[in-house]
């Protein structure tokens, strides 16, 4: 393993370990006020000071990498079987099947991923409790998110249907059903777990700019697309720099998971 | 030329197809959405028992998925793209108003970012030096990672202008495919050859190296499009610039399902004809190759 490869795994761990230990790290939960100490500046009591509306900041960014780090992996799950389940299937059955979800797929990939997102957005009710705006943000993410896997997986499965071991199996009468799960779905294992981790940063990624446009997690949940949004009332770079936390470790984050899946000899040493 | 021909009836039949389909689909969504049959006109106390009927009876006919879908396109075919629920004006003059800023921030994004990409990636393939290499991919893996609205802030924080944003969003993506297509034809062994025997290096890109590569780069140039509208977004919402990315971003905001839906038809066109028009255009590189 490259030195790369190891810091980014470094890095991955310290986040989520610390986002995970929130209930413990965290001076405050994420939506206490502390109203006799609104827009504080870092202090012992809140090392990353305080919002507008008196909220420890630094609880905000333990709840919120959390909510972010621990959700997006789902959303890729739930991506990457639907990618399996359309994908692989259609792929499999071939013919027309296959032609009909590659023209699906490219119907969803002619849309801008972001205007497909807000468009789906829009179409489900804005006020609603922020527990549900979480699960209807990664959701959305998670059912929107399958195109681009099912078509890679749509043609592996279209390459193993025509493949002499699975030619064989068939000539020697085992049925379809099995012949898909025992000998297709293990062989597309490797391509499903490819697009399962490339999946994860796009969603963090995704989620980030619908927080920051105001269509992602309601407040007062914390996330890292809602913490991110706090920029916007900045004049200057150097007004606030703790304000950057969430945007750094987003950062990190999403680039510890690209050194993880870029090929190790193109990494620097 | 026949199979240039049936290439354009191709795409045209395609773009047809997803348009069709694609408004059907969003009629479909509009139709099954949250809210549909509350219209809150029929809140207003000065409304009689009758009015707020004949409002009932006006909705119910778009109870019907396909009598809506099929109103619906009867009403586009002849340009009434409908009303903006939250901005109260034709859709049609709101897209004929906006159109031109945010093409303009395209066009301009979009040059900007290939201007980059290809300076940084010829600068690459020529230099072939590992130290410039690591920088250039450090640089665009750091954009990269970065999410499209948070450039469109640090614009607003900088003040540069939101192309400039634009073309920083799209080029990460565009660069990462024009090094390695550009590396991979610089190390093809009849371009070394032509290194070896000392033909000039205009002479290799223009002649030897740009054939090769053309096609590919028109398609990911195709890709680019689609990338930059998407980005046109965050960058005109954050921005303050009164294009169809904030209008979009707006009718989101305020549930407008008849603009949102009407805009994501107009997107859906667009970034087809980009892909149909940069495929068509390396189908014809390709065959003056050949």
């Amino acid at each position: 393993m490259s030195f790369w490869r190891k810091f980014a795994c470094v890095a991955l761990v310290l986040v989520l370990g610390a986002s995970v230990a929130a209930n413990w790290l965290a001076p405050a939960s994420y939506a206490k006020q502390f109203r006799d100490a609104t827009n504080a500046a870092p202090s012992r009591a809140h090392w990353l000071g305080t919002d507008e509306i008196g909220r420890d900041r630094f609880a905000r960014v333990l709840y919120g990498t959390r909510i972010s780090l621990l959700l997006a992996p789902a959303a890729a799950l739930l991506s990457t079987l639907m990618a399996a389940l359309i994908g692989g299937l259609a792929g499999y059955l071939g013919g027309v099947w296959a032609r009909m979800a590659m023209a699906l797929t490219d119907l969803f990939l002619s849309l801008p991923w972001l205007f497909l997102l807000i468009t789906a957005r829009a179409l489900m009710p804005l006020n609603v409790s922020p527990l549900v705006s979480v699960l209807v943000t990664f959701l959305l993410l998670g059912l929107l998110g399958w195109t681009a896997a099912a078509r890679v997986l749509c043609t592996t499965a279209g390459a193993l249907r025509t493949s002499d071991f699975v030619r064989q199996a068939r000539a020697v009468g085992l049925p379809g059903q099995r012949l898909f799960w025992v000998h297709v779905v293990p062989n597309l294992k490797p391509v499903l777990y490819a697009q399962f981790w490339i999946s994860i940063p796009v969603f963090i990624l995704s989620e980030a700019n619908l927080g920051i446009l105001g269509l992602g997690v309601a407040e007062p949940m914390p996330s890292w697309g809602s913490l991110l949004k706090e920029l916007e009332g900045l004049v200057s770079v150097g007004e606030e720099p703790w304000k950057f936390l969430p945007l750094i470790l987003l950062v990190v984050v999403v680039t510890s998971f690209q050194l993880l899946l870029s090929k190790q000899e193109e990494l620097p040493a | 030329m026949r199979s240039l021909r049936w290439k354009i009836a191709g795409h045209g039949l395609a773009l047809v197809a997803t348009v069709l389909l694609g408004g059907f689909l969003s009629a479909t969504l509009v139709r099954l959405a949250p809210g549909f049959d509350v219209d809150e006109r029929e809140l207003d106390p000065h409304l009689n028992a009758q009015s707020v009927q004949a409002l009932r009876d006006a909705r119910h006919q778009d109870r019907n998925v396909f009598k809506f879908y099929f109103s619906y396109m009867n009403r586009a075919a002849h340009g009434d793209l409908g009303t903006s629920l939250a901005l109260g004006q034709p859709v049609r003059t709101l897209l004929r108003d906006r159109a031109p800023l945010t093409m303009r921030l395209l066009t301009m994004g979009l040059g900007l970012a290939w201007l980059l990409t290809l300076t940084l990636a010829l600068s690459a393939a020529w230099l072939r030096l590992s130290v410039y290499d690591t920088v250039t991919t450090v640089v665009s893996g750091t954009f990269l990672c970065l999410p499209a609205a948070v450039l469109a802030l640090l614009s607003v924080l900088w003040n540069v202008p939101g192309s400039l944003a634009i073309a920083l969003i799209v080029f990460p993506h565009t660069y990462r495919y024009a090094r390695n297509l550009l590396v991979k034809a610089y190390s093809r062994p009849h371009i070394i050859t032509a290194r070896a025997k000392g033909l000039g290096e205009a002479r290799i890109l223009f002649w030897h190296v740009l054939p090769v590569v053309t096609p590919q780069l028109l398609a990911v140039a195709g890709v680019s499009v689609s990338l930059a509208v998407g980005a046109a977004i965050p960058v005109e919402a954050l921005c303050g610039l009164a294009g169809i990315g904030q209008l979009a971003w707006q009718a989101a905001l305020a549930r407008d399902l008849p603009l949102l839906v009407n805009i994501t038809i107009l997107v859906t066109l667009v970034t087809l004809l980009a892909n149909s028009g940069a495929d068509v255009i390396g189908h014809v590189v390709r065959g003056q190759e050949a």
